[in-house]
């Protein structure tokens, strides 16, 4: 019997093409707001126009005079519930309908349910409420003046704006390596705020069933199971007596992970009203309110030796959380992985201080496309590094090589004590070098400069931590960090896979089955996977932070092996000897030294329904809950070449490499996909996107003229490369990729049209590097600081 | 007939005026009585039950809601379903028969134009629109054509790819060769 063709049946390292397509293609895919139950109503909330002010009265009376208006809600009547106020992830409150202040621009403040969106939004407009206007605060510095006005009134013990200090590495040893060195570089930016905006916007609709005690609650989340945690909390409803679904999504980003007020106001309603509620947010509500991501700025320092050898760093990171601190991170770390910076080099010493502010903005820190501030880190570092290449006036890539950690230093332990585990960074980097022409640029550049042109070279190299937990050392809000599987094969051999991630466009119905394809050689078109229902699905984290193939596709492999035992056992019976007896090969087990005489996992499959052996509980099905050991460690070298017009400041992409290694490639099509669309998003923030605000907290980003996001027109074409270094924990050795070009890409940018204008003596230029700031750069030889406010006139 | 949100209120209010509307949608005549006030992607998407035409921000920028109107592409959420009296309009749920895709929708198939999906529908309608005026485009041409439409996911790059395999096999060659 010829053995299996693995890629025929669509197993590991098969460009399989996507199963969810299938829907999506012929506008079959079921978002939210595409799903309509019967008498279902309509929920629209009025937001604050203004960043701070003190609510002096609410009139509601017009908005229940407008024929078809069911409900109007305001804080009083949440309240009353004891439902004003709901935690965040990260152990502070936040005001679900505001009752004593408006705290952004954006805030919720009162919801009207109708019978159709119109009418919902026409009684919005008829509420009138009152504000006594006080000073709104848009950045950490206003924040922590002596006068500064206090944003949280609302808590105890909250004296000033400030929200945490947390430090984390080796003070002492790092000063020595600053008394130490022969040169000190430093580095001094801000990372805008930004945010994910998938193109669905946020919604639920809220159905609970009077008569049986259940609350259904279909909703763009990318963690249902977390969600019923939560609504089981803030609720107060049994946690059996709640369904999460989270049907086809817009893309997320991180940007669904929260809970937002809209979730929690209609399941209210629904309660009331004792009909589904519908609340589908409008593109301007989730750009001013939902989790934004970034908003840090940096004080760094890099101590090295003449050589090039780093010796230590330093970093302070402030960052602004906005009016509520919801950051969705692992609790132990207040300001997210940003110790995973550097993870890449070889560094002795390292110190990082953060402070943390309130500010009259959202609320959010979201990971946007990011595992926790690492895109913050990543960018950070790479900045940093890039300035100390130039400030010890050594080649950029030769000082990324001498300080890169090495192939055969792996496990290497970081100063901030981090596990990387493999990678061959210098074959990442050589390859990327190649790829660009980097030999020739150098004259290259000089030969342009004398025609009038600036031409440029960025480079990032980074490793970051993907696939949160270990659960030792990761939870939110309690919650430990793990995932699962539930794995059921039925009795022709075709299989149902369930897991506790949430797809987002990741495409987990196609990849999954390829696990189990390659554990089980049960073709790929037999296994369906199904995801995002907390009736059905096991209990799991979720999808964000690039865990999904790390954690939960861990999990799918190791349900599958425990599926296998079980089959090997009914092997045995069938073929009459003992189980020792038993070979594996994809798909089949055989009789050692008898490879003729064998049995499919079909055949097994059968048996578990008809035929198992005495004393065997029939059926075969399992579920797997996987606690990582480590994260995976992913590397990635970007390098980017661009042209800037020193007349206009526009900055055109020459060309694009990318060099990743994430281990072993499930699905290779599908990892290219995450890698091109994680570099749009790095071209974005590092060309256009970005959110901020005037002095008096508008929000300048609340809609898609403002806030821009790049086209097919300017979008450049990346060129993509593969290494692969297994991971050596991971039952398929795969790591993380869904976000190493969004963590890693801006600095290749940033850096790229930093170099073709240093000789100017720039720099730095905050992103988004915009025309107009790249041109004033040019100018005036200066730096460009991008803190709010901006001038809007 | 179908009115808005008939699972709720099966007839307007007495106080609200509507208008009659025939829309060819999809090779259909369909007639409705609308609101004046009510945009062509909420009539497609709650009143004729075609959500594959999504809506994805107010400013008409992200191109989520294209639907093809008289053979051109626009965008849905900004025109009045009154407008659209008498006219033709074709939905993602036209593009193909029950046995049949259209080469663009397998195009962004084979050439993993997708992801999330949200924007695919009014993308694979700029296409088809594009694709019938210009059998053979350059890239160049697609990623202008496509400015319209904003994706969030795929980095268009596969979205490209995904329309010059469509392109390829309408004029009659074999893509994947
Ligand atoms: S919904 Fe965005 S352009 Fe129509
Ligand atoms: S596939 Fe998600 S927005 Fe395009």
């Amino acid at each position: 019997m010829a053995p299996l063709d693995e890629l025929k049946i669509g197993g590991m390292g098969a460009s399989r093409r996507r199963v969810e397509d299938n829907r999506f293609i012929r506008g079959k895919g079921r978002y939210v707001d595409d799903i309509v139950l019967p008498g279902m109503l309509h929920m629209e909330v009025l937001r604050s126009p203004v960043a701070h002010a003190r609510i002096k009265s609410i009139d509601t009376s017009a908005a229940w005079e407008i024929p078809g208006v069911r409900l109007v809600l305001t804080g009083e009547t949440m309240a009353a519930r004891n439902l004003a106020w709901m935690p965040t992830l990260s152990y502070d409150t936040q005001a679900v309908l505001a009752t004593d202040k408006v705290r952004f621009q954006g805030q919720e403040v009162a919801a009207v349910v109708a019978d159709d969106p119109y009418i919902a939004k026409d009684a919005c407009s008829k509420i009138v409420v009152e504000y006594e206007q006080l000073p709104p605060i848009v950045n950490p510095v206003q924040a922590q003046a002596p006068d500064a006005p206090l944003i949280r009134d609302d808590k105890e013990n909250q004296p000033t704006n400030k929200i945490f200090d947390w430090e984390i590495g080796d003070k002492a040893a790092t000063d020595r390596a600053f008394a130490e060195a022969d040169v000190i570089s430093k580095t001094e930016l801000h990372y805008p705020r930004s945010h994910p905006s998938p193109l669905e916007p946020c919604g639920s609709i809220a159905d609970y069933d009077r008569a049986t005690g259940k609350l259904t609650v279909y909703m763009t989340t990318q963690a249902p199971h977390i969600i019923r945690a939560a609504v089981a909390m803030v609720a107060e409803l049994p946690e059996h007596m709640i369904r999460i679904v989270s049907p086809d999504l817009g893309g997320g980003f991180g940007n669904k992970v929260p809970i937002y007020p809209g979730y929690v106001v209609s399941i209210l309603a629904s309660i009331l009203t004792e009909r589904p509620v519908k609340w589908i947010e409008d593109k301007s509500g989730n750009l001013i309110s939902t989790g934004f991501g970034r908003d840090v700025y940096l004080q760094g320092e890099i101590a090295m030796r003449k050589d090039g050898k780093i010796l230590g760093m330093r970093m302070h990171t402030i960052s602004d959380h906005g009016a509520f601190y919801a950051d969705a991170q692992p609790t132990k770390f207040k300001i997210g992985l940003m110790h995973s910076a550097f993870a890449c080099y070889d560094i002795p010493a390292a110190h990082l201080t953060s402070e943390g502010w309130y500010t009259n903005k959202a609320p959010g820190g979201v990971a946007y496309r990011c595992s926790f501030r690492v895109t913050e880190a990543m960018f950070f570092q790479e900045r940093m590094i890039h300035n100390a290449a130039n400030d010890l006036g050594m080649d950029q890539a030769e000082f990324r090589r001498v300080n890169l950690v090495k192939d055969d230093m792996f496990p290497y332990r970081t100063a901030f004590g981090f596990l990387t585990d493999s990678g061959q960074y210098k074959k990442c980097l050589d390859i990327g070098l190649e790829a660009i022409g980097y030999q020739n640029f150098k004259a290259e550049q000089e030969e342009a400069r004398k025609r009038g042109k600036l031409l440029g070279i960025g480079i990032s190299t980074m490793t970051e931590p993907l696939g949160a937990g270990n659960s030792r050392e990761y939870d939110i809000i309690g919650i430990k960090m793990f995932d699962s599987a539930e794995l059921r094969v039925h009795m022709t051999g075709k299989a149902i896979l369930r897991t506790g991630a949430k797809t987002q466009g990741q495409g987990h119905e196609t990849t999954w089955a390829q696990i189990v394809a390659h554990e089980l050689g049960i073709p790929a078109d037999d296994i369906v996977v199904e995801e995002g229902d907390t009736d059905t699905a096991p209990f799991g984290m979720g999808t964000y932070a690039s865990r999904s193939t790390p954690v939960a596709g861990a999990a799918v492999a190791m349900v599958s092996r425990k599926i296998r035992a079980k089959a090997r056992k009914i092997a045995a019976h069938l073929l009459e000897v003992s189980e020792e007896d038993i070979e594996w090969e994809l798909g089949r087990f055989y009789v050692r030294g008898n490879p003729e005489r064998g049995v499919t996992i079909q055949d097994c499959a059968l048996a578990a329904y008809s035929n198992v052996p005495d004393g065997m509980e029939p059926g075969l099905e399992n579920n797997a809950y996987y606690d990582p050991p480590n994260l995976t460690w992913p590397f990635a070298a970007y390098i980017c070449k661009v042209e800037v017009d020193p007349a206009t400041g526009v900055w055109d992409v020459l060309k694009f490499v990318a060099v990743d290694d994430c281990g072993v490639r499930i699905n290779p099509m599908v990892v290219e996909g995450q890698i091109m669309g994680g570099l749009t998003e790095a071209y974005a923030m590092a060309n256009m996107q970005y959110i901020t605000f005037d002095e008096e907290g508008n929000c300048i980003g609340a809609n898609y003229m403002d806030y821009l996001l790049p086209t097919a027109w300017e979008t450049p074409g990346f060129e993509l490369h593969e290494v692969v270094t297994p991971c050596p924990h991971h039952p398929i050795g795969a790591k993380g990729i869904g976000e190493c070009a969004t963590v890693g890409g801006p600095a290749a940018f940033v850096n790229a049209v930093i170099n073709a204008i240093e000789h100017t003596g720039v720099r730095n230029v905050d992103m988004p590097l915009m025309p107009n700031r790249v041109y004033e750069a040019l100018k005036t030889g200066s730096d460009i600081s991008g803190m709010p406010p901006v001038r809007v006139d | 007939m179908t009115s808005l949100y008939d699972e709720v209120s099966p007839a307007p209010a007495a106080d609200v005026p509507t208008k009659r509307v025939t829309i060819n949608v999809n090779g259909e005549a369909r007639t409705v009585d609308v609101e004046p006030r009510l945009l062509l992607a909420h009539l497609l998407r709650q009143g004729l039950k075609l959500t594959g035409t999504h809506t994805g921000c107010d400013t008409t920028s992200c191109g989520t809601c294209t639907v093809l109107f008289d053979g051109r592409p626009v965008k849905s959420c900004t025109m009045l379903a009154v407008q659209a009296d008498g006219h033709e309009v074709e939905t993602v749920e036209g593009m193909s028969s029950a046995s049949e895709l259209h080469p663009v929708q397998e195009g962004f198939k084979q050439e993993h134009g997708l992801q999330c999906g949200y924007c695919t529908p009014g993308m694979m309608l700029a296409a088809k629109a594009l694709l019938e005026r210009n059998p053979d485009p350059t890239e160049d041409e697609v990623r202008w054509a496509l400015s319209g439409n904003l994706c969030r996911c795929t980095g268009y790059q596969n979205i490209v790819k995904s329309v010059l395999w469509a392109a390829q096999k309408m004029r009659g060659q074999n893509p994947e060769a």
